[in-house]
């Protein structure tokens, strides 16, 4: 965020390496917090990508490996092995072959690996299938589960990046998903029309009740979090008393259930009917383009950018604080209603109580591991997506709890957070290789805190 | 009916109140935002109370007692206390009122009102027990009207303090809130099935109570958290956890009491990666809240559906802690079965709400601590180790939402089963807010959000004008308001939420 425009010292060759692991704490968080004025980003400053004065220089190798792209990678690594060992902690059979483990090691192994072979097979390519349709499958579904997860955590990730934290994915899918879903099974359309029309609605359910946290946080001052919160219960409860009215109920049904949207206000599908995967995914793949512009090209988008970096700084700047939060909460809830339009308009075809699952949840995961980039959200959306469809097919498959994969999903996210702490667990703590090669005068944590507090102004 | 439970609508809780609003209003500007707020509620209340009132009347059942002869023995003993006490405290009010008059400086402290208020009210409880009345019927529409012209006569009193840009006196907000309580119940009981609707009140409190006992411990355990700076999110996960434990390690062990100890050392260990990751690593600890939470529900829904569910005899069996009477007190009519008829987690309850009120506004240790969570900076230049205060309040925190956890497992239903602490951390947090970050406001707001989810299934029961989902929403819509400033001030802690490095 601020990176872009850091006032570079030009008379210092190298930036000052600080030397103790809590030395770059302090600098990394000084820089967060702007100096302890405000709470630290979602995404600790130095993941967000970019330049960070003081981490800057050493050689490209090091920098991967120190780097933003390793500790995800490890991050994953390590949630993957610590669920492994919960689930063959657990099974009972795991137990049972350990016993002549020095006998035959390999039954052993196979029964720990079994779930997670089972969770590739049911994600990405089952090799057991009998032709290739059943062979592909399993990476289909995964595109279609993380349809909504990708725009749903676009939605989290835009928030965070003005600094909000958007935790109403939940609410805003459930809106969106019932104005779309209203749209499309009360109006009788053309096709193109009919569709087009139930994701304007899902766009402006998801945008009026994001925008309404963005004008009680801008207004009133309201912390969004506590917001947010409550009105994913109030849109939830609306949602299942609303299905329970003539106007939303199914004809003839005694359960909470909306009619079937019309054929002409469905995604259609994009690999035929034996698929589920729905022209939903396009429209998440242009969602991704369309934030990446906003984030990256459009003057909005900068606003927002240095919203979450500064507002004091922002408001200093000219920039209208309340307008650019209102706005990217509006904008975030839209994105979330599309969720909600990828699940009534494209995977399930209706609308009910559980309409929202726990994608609003997974949302805000997908986008702390994506870093609230809008391509690093849609790959972590693929990655909770795999997930998803492939703990269904573990669970059919090998017993194991689909619950495991929210274990999973939640140590990836709490290693992301903490880099020091990956790089604590893998000793690759970059200042113990390398000491301090900065001229005088540097090294000394106060200039350090200076320049840093220079640059998030 | 019950002016506690409206309390945190209305005035502020004692000991919490370092602005009085009564006095600075004619050099400050007065917001609108009350007027307005309680000219659309008054408006709201007239069309409901008075226009959409029927001619049935509302029954309002008060508890026969178990033992005639113990319990009106008791009504009279509390009758003629009550009396004492409500004379005497009106009488302190009265005067220090008149000196702070006199003087134009005293002002009367804040627990002196409320706890005369709370003190008449048990004297009418206790007049009715006296008077062995064993039901109050009322007219809907008669009560509905008397209640509807009161709002509006407080509204606009408030619009016209505005205007003359003086802030409306704490007490308008009360009454309000009390007498549009009254005049609620009198009506959505009125509308219920049959001709002479009428539910429980005893009944109706007794399980409101029961109903907040997991909401408050987690709000203190909130309370504790954000007082030292640090954001509590993950409240539902050491309820979660605290359940979990508690019923495994019950059935293991064979005794309930042990289970307890382990739902206290499972929310500390909840808390233990929360201060460790948010203190230590300075990661945002909103994140840290979140993540925890579905981390927690994950583990203990995969534990359940693996371990649990394949040995549920030998695993998920806990037992359950028997409710303990105290002798006497418990025969007082309506009030006895509710305080002193409790399992042991009921009686914690109640001391943990005491000793941490005390022990945050009255002691040396609660200075610090709400010292470091207003501004760190200068609580580390007094000596005062900000990060270990923070540390050892958040494991405290964790200990207390444990054992609040161990109410699902060990008091209301007596297994485990996923999830089933179902949101309620989150509706514990919305009680830290709405009570105004106070051990004492999160207690009313609990009992509060307690009562109106026991409501909910009542009127559900009776049939009722209000769709259910509605009362649901209930809490969730307050706290909005209360975030939202229109029902009083409520402000955070000013370093919640921001780790504090040594520089």
């Amino acid at each position: 965020m601020s990176e872009s425009n850091t006032p570079r010292q030009e008379n210092e060759v190298e930036p000052e390496r600080p030397e103790t692991l809590d030395d770059e704490v302090v600098l990394d968080v000084a820089l967060d917090t702007a100096d302890g004025a405000m709470a630290p980003s979602v995404i600790p400053a130095t993941s967000q990508g970019g330049q960070i004065p003081h981490a800057a220089g050493g050689s490209v190798f090091r920098q991967i490996v120190t780097g933003n792209a390793m500790v995800s990678v490890l991050s994953v690594l390590l949630a993957i092995v610590l669920g492994g060992i919960l689930m063959a902690v657990t099974n009972p059979k795991v137990a049972e072959t350990a016993g002549y483990f020095f006998a035959q090691p390999g039954d052993m192994l196979t029964e720990v690996f079994r779930p997670y072979v089972a969770l590739v097979q049911g994600s990405i390519f089952n090799w057991a299938g009998a032709d290739a349709a059943a062979q592909l499958y399993p990476i289909t579904e995964t595109l279609t589960v993380s349809t909504p997860l990708i725009l749903a955590g676009l939605g989290v990730a835009l928030a965070f990046r003005a600094g909000l934290f958007n935790i109403g994915a939940q609410g805003q899918i459930i809106f969106g998903a019932l104005f779309g879903a209203y749209v499309g099974f009360t109006w009788h359309l053309p096709f193109l029309v009919h569709l087009l029309l139930v994701i304007v609605a899902g766009f402006v359910g998801g945008a009026v009740w994001g925008g309404v946290v963005g004008l009680l946080k801008a207004r009133t001052g309201a912390h969004e979090v506590i917001v947010t919160i409550m009105l994913n219960y109030i849109a939830n409860f609306l949602l299942l008393f609303l299905l329970t009215t003539p106007a939303f109920q199914r004809k003839g049904s005694t359960n909470p259930i909306s009619p079937f949207l019309d054929q002409s206000a469905l995604f259609p599908e994009l690999l035929g009917p034996q698929f589920r995967l729905h022209a939903g995914f396009l429209l998440a793949v242009l969602a991704t383009v369309f934030v990446w512009w906003l984030l990256k090209r459009s003057t909005l988008g900068f606003e927002f950018r240095a919203v979450g970096a500064n507002q004091s700084a922002a408001r200093t700047a000219g920039i209208n604080v309340p307008r650019a939060v209102i706005l990217v909460m509006a904008l975030a809830g839209a994105l979330a209603g599309l969720a909600g339009i990828a699940q009534v308009s494209g995977t399930e075809k209706y609308l009910s109580g559980g309409v929202a699952a726990s994608i609003g949840f997974d949302a805000i995961t997908v986008a702390l591991l994506g870093r609230s980039t809008p391509w690093g959200t849609f790959f972590a959306g693929l990655l909770f997506g795999a997930f998803r469809a492939g703990g269904v097919a573990m669970q059919a498959e090998t017993q194991t709890p689909i619950d495991i994969v929210l274990v999973i999903q939640s140590l990836i996210v709490l290693f992301i957070a903490a880099p020091p702490l990956v790089r604590a667990i893998f000793g690759l703590n970059p200042r113990k290789k390398k000491k301090a090669t900065g001229g005088p005068g540097s090294g000394s944590i106060p200039s350090g805190k200076l320049e840093s507090g220079a640059a998030t102004a | 009916m019950s002016t506690t439970t409206t309390q945190p609508g209305g005035g502020t809780p004692a000991g919490n109140a370092p602005a009085s609003p009564g006095k600075t209003g004619a050099t400050e500007l007065v917001s609108w935002k009350a007027g307005i707020g309680l000219s659309l509620l008054a408006i709201l209340g007239t069309v409901l109370f008075g226009f959409m009132s029927n001619s049935k009347s509302a029954g309002f059942g008060i508890a026969e007692a178990a033992n005639e002869a113990a319990s009106s023995v008791a009504a009279l003993v509390t009758f003629v206390l009550a009396l004492l006490l409500s004379v005497g405290l009106g009488y302190l009010w009265f005067v220090r009122r008149r000196s702070g008059l006199a003087s134009g400086s005293g002002t009367v402290p804040g627990w002196l009102p409320a706890s005369t208020v709370a003190a008449v009210v048990v004297l009418g409880l206790a007049a009715l027990g006296v008077a062995k009345v064993s039901k109050i019927t009322l007219p809907s529409a008669a009560i509905g009207w008397i209640a509807a012209v009161i709002l509006l006569g407080l509204a606009g009193y408030t619009v016209y303090l505005t205007q003359a840009k003086k802030s409306a006196p704490r007490w308008v907000g009360g009454t309000f809130a009390a007498v549009f309580l009254i005049g609620f119940m009198v009506w959505i009981v009125a509308g219920g099935n049959g001709d002479e609707p009428s539910i429980s009140l005893a009944g109706l409190i007794a399980g409101s109570v029961t109903l907040a006992v997991p909401l408050v411990f987690g709000s203190l355990s909130g309370v504790l958290c954000e007082r030292v700076g640090v954001v509590n999110i993950a409240i539902e996960g050491q309820l979660l956890l605290g359940a979990f434990s508690a019923a495994v390690v019950a059935t293991v062990t064979h005794n309930v009491y042990a289970g307890l100890v382990a739902a206290a050392v499972a929310g500390t260990l909840v808390s233990l990666v929360l201060a460790v990751v948010s203190i230590k690593y300075l990661v945002n600890q909103i994140i840290v809240g979140v993540v925890l939470n579905v981390l927690i529900s994950g583990l203990t829904s995969f534990l359940f559906s693996t371990l649990l569910t394949a040995d549920p005899d030998g695993l998920n069996k806990p037992g359950r802690l028997p409710p303990v009477d105290i002798p006497f007190l418990s025969d007082i009519p309506i009030i006895g079965p509710i305080l002193f008829h409790q399992s042991l987690v009921g009686y914690l309850m109640y001391i943990a709400v005491i000793v941490v009120y005390l022990g945050l506004f009255h002691t040396k240790w609660g200075l610090r601590v709400r010292a470091v969570g207003e501004h760190p900076q200068a609580a580390d230049t007094v000596g005062i180790n900000v990060n270990r205060t923070r540390f050892w309040n958040v494991l405290m925190g964790g200990a207390i939402a444990g054992i609040g956890g161990s109410f699902f497992t060990l008091v209301s239903v007596d297994a485990f089963s996923k999830d089933m602490s179902g949101g309620r951390g989150y509706i514990a947090l919305a009680a830290l807010i709405f009570g105004r970050w106070n051990p004492i406001g999160a207690f009313l707001a609990a009992l509060l959000f307690g009562f109106a989810d026991n409501l909910q299934s009542v009127i559900t029961i009776i049939g009722s004008p209000v769709p259910s989902q509605f009362m649901a929403m209930l809490p969730y819509a307050l706290t909005v308001f209360a975030v939202a400033g229109l029902v009083g001030r409520s402000r955070p802690p000013a370093a919640s939420g921001i780790p504090y490095v040594k520089g």
